[in-house]
């Protein structure tokens, strides 16, 4: 009976490991800037060449901040809930306009609508790499104090908001984060 | 004919040593130009994840050379760039994975595993080997044995 038990018992760790590995993106690569201070920029908005943005912007209220480029498909699934997300004024949201054109960028904008506070404008895209971005679209949860406290990678979906994001906003909304 | 296609197998099979750097890189010094080689080999193009920064022809990788020798340029140490890598984006960006607490089953989980089977496989060779040596026949059993063989004599002849 012990016989039989054993290879069975292998057979079961085995299943759980499974379960558990099936279900885990091997693509994600995990953020080491989580609780950590979000990387100063300072670069102009996508609008307006002569005004600046940075992070002192995104501190004093918990907020997005969200990498995106005209020439990202993936971005337009979740455009239409960002500008959903603005016109409810639940968190306010800052643009990182990743390696785009300026023009391409602002008809962007007009034609799926703008969800932005405000968009800066990273053309070599150097300031993505101080922020750890692979891919386009990421979206960073910043707390009042410039920390970040959450990545997102790849567009939104609705589940991902009510039940990830959302959670995460409010607490730090409340401060309870 | 053998000798002729080990050296053709080789050949092909050296394409993947070939430093597969994609734009030329203007070093005056040559110390500068292996480190670059070598940093743009140990780092990982975390959008083609299975290949290194020399390899990768994604925009990603694309920056991260030039961030590596701007930073070569700079003046910067070794350390210090990679420690800007990892910074950026954990320990996944280093090509071969440190040896730390959290990494030691992937560096020495196969050799363990090995050993255990070699111990699982010595262990059961032995029980098999372990018989009990024949006992010596009785007298009663030793005519049995007669009567047995004297019957099979018979029959092979009939």
């Amino acid at each position: 009976m012990v016989r039989y038990l054993l290879p069975l018992g292998i057979f079961l760790v085995l299943v759980a490991f499974l379960a558990v590995g099936l279900k885990l993106n091997p693509r994600e690569v995990p953020s080491p800037l989580i609780n950590k201070s979000a990387p100063a920029f300072e670069l102009p908005t996508v609008r307006d060449p002569d005004r600046s943005i940075g992070l002192s912007d995104l501190k004093r209220e918990v907020s997005l901040f969200n990498v995106w480029a005209s020439w990202c498909v993936s971005c337009r699934h979740e455009h239409p809930l960002l500008v959903e997300l603005s016109r409810r004024r639940i968190v306010p949201i800052y643009g990182l306009n990743y390696k785009d054109n300026r023009a391409d960028a602002m008809r962007w904008l007009d034609n799926l609508g703008n969800p932005y506070r405000a968009s800066a404008f990273d053309s070599d895209g150097r300031v993505g790499i101080d922020w750890g971005v692979y891919g386009v679209p990421e979206t960073f949860v910043v707390d009042r104090n410039g920390i970040i406290r959450h990545k997102h990678t790849g567009p939104i979906s609705t589940e991902d908001w009510k039940n990830t994001l959302l959670p995460i906003i409010r607490d730090l909304q409340a401060d309870r984060g | 004919m053998r000798l002729l296609l080990t050296v053709i197998v080789l050949l092909i099979a050296s394409v993947g040593l070939q430093a597969g750097v994609v734009e030329p890189r203007g070093f005056d010094d040559p110390a500068e130009e292996s480190r670059y080689r070598r940093l743009i080999a140990e780092l990982r193009c975390l959008v083609c994840q299975n290949q290194n920064l020399a390899d990768s022809n994604a925009d990603l990788a694309k920056d991260l050379r030039n961030q590596t020798y701007d930073m070569i340029k700079a003046g910067k140490t070794d350390e210090e760039i990679v420690s800007f890598m990892v910074n950026r984006y954990g320990d996944f960006v280093l090509y071969r994975p440190p040896l730390k607490s959290t990494t030691f089953l992937l560096w020495f989980g196969p050799l363990i595993l090995m050993i255990l089977g070699a111990v699982v496989l010595l262990i059961q060779i032995r029980r098999r080997n372990i018989r009990p040596p024949p006992k010596a026949l009785s007298a009663e059993e030793q005519e049995q044995l007669k009567d047995i063989l004297a019957d099979t004599g018979e029959d092979s002849r009939s």
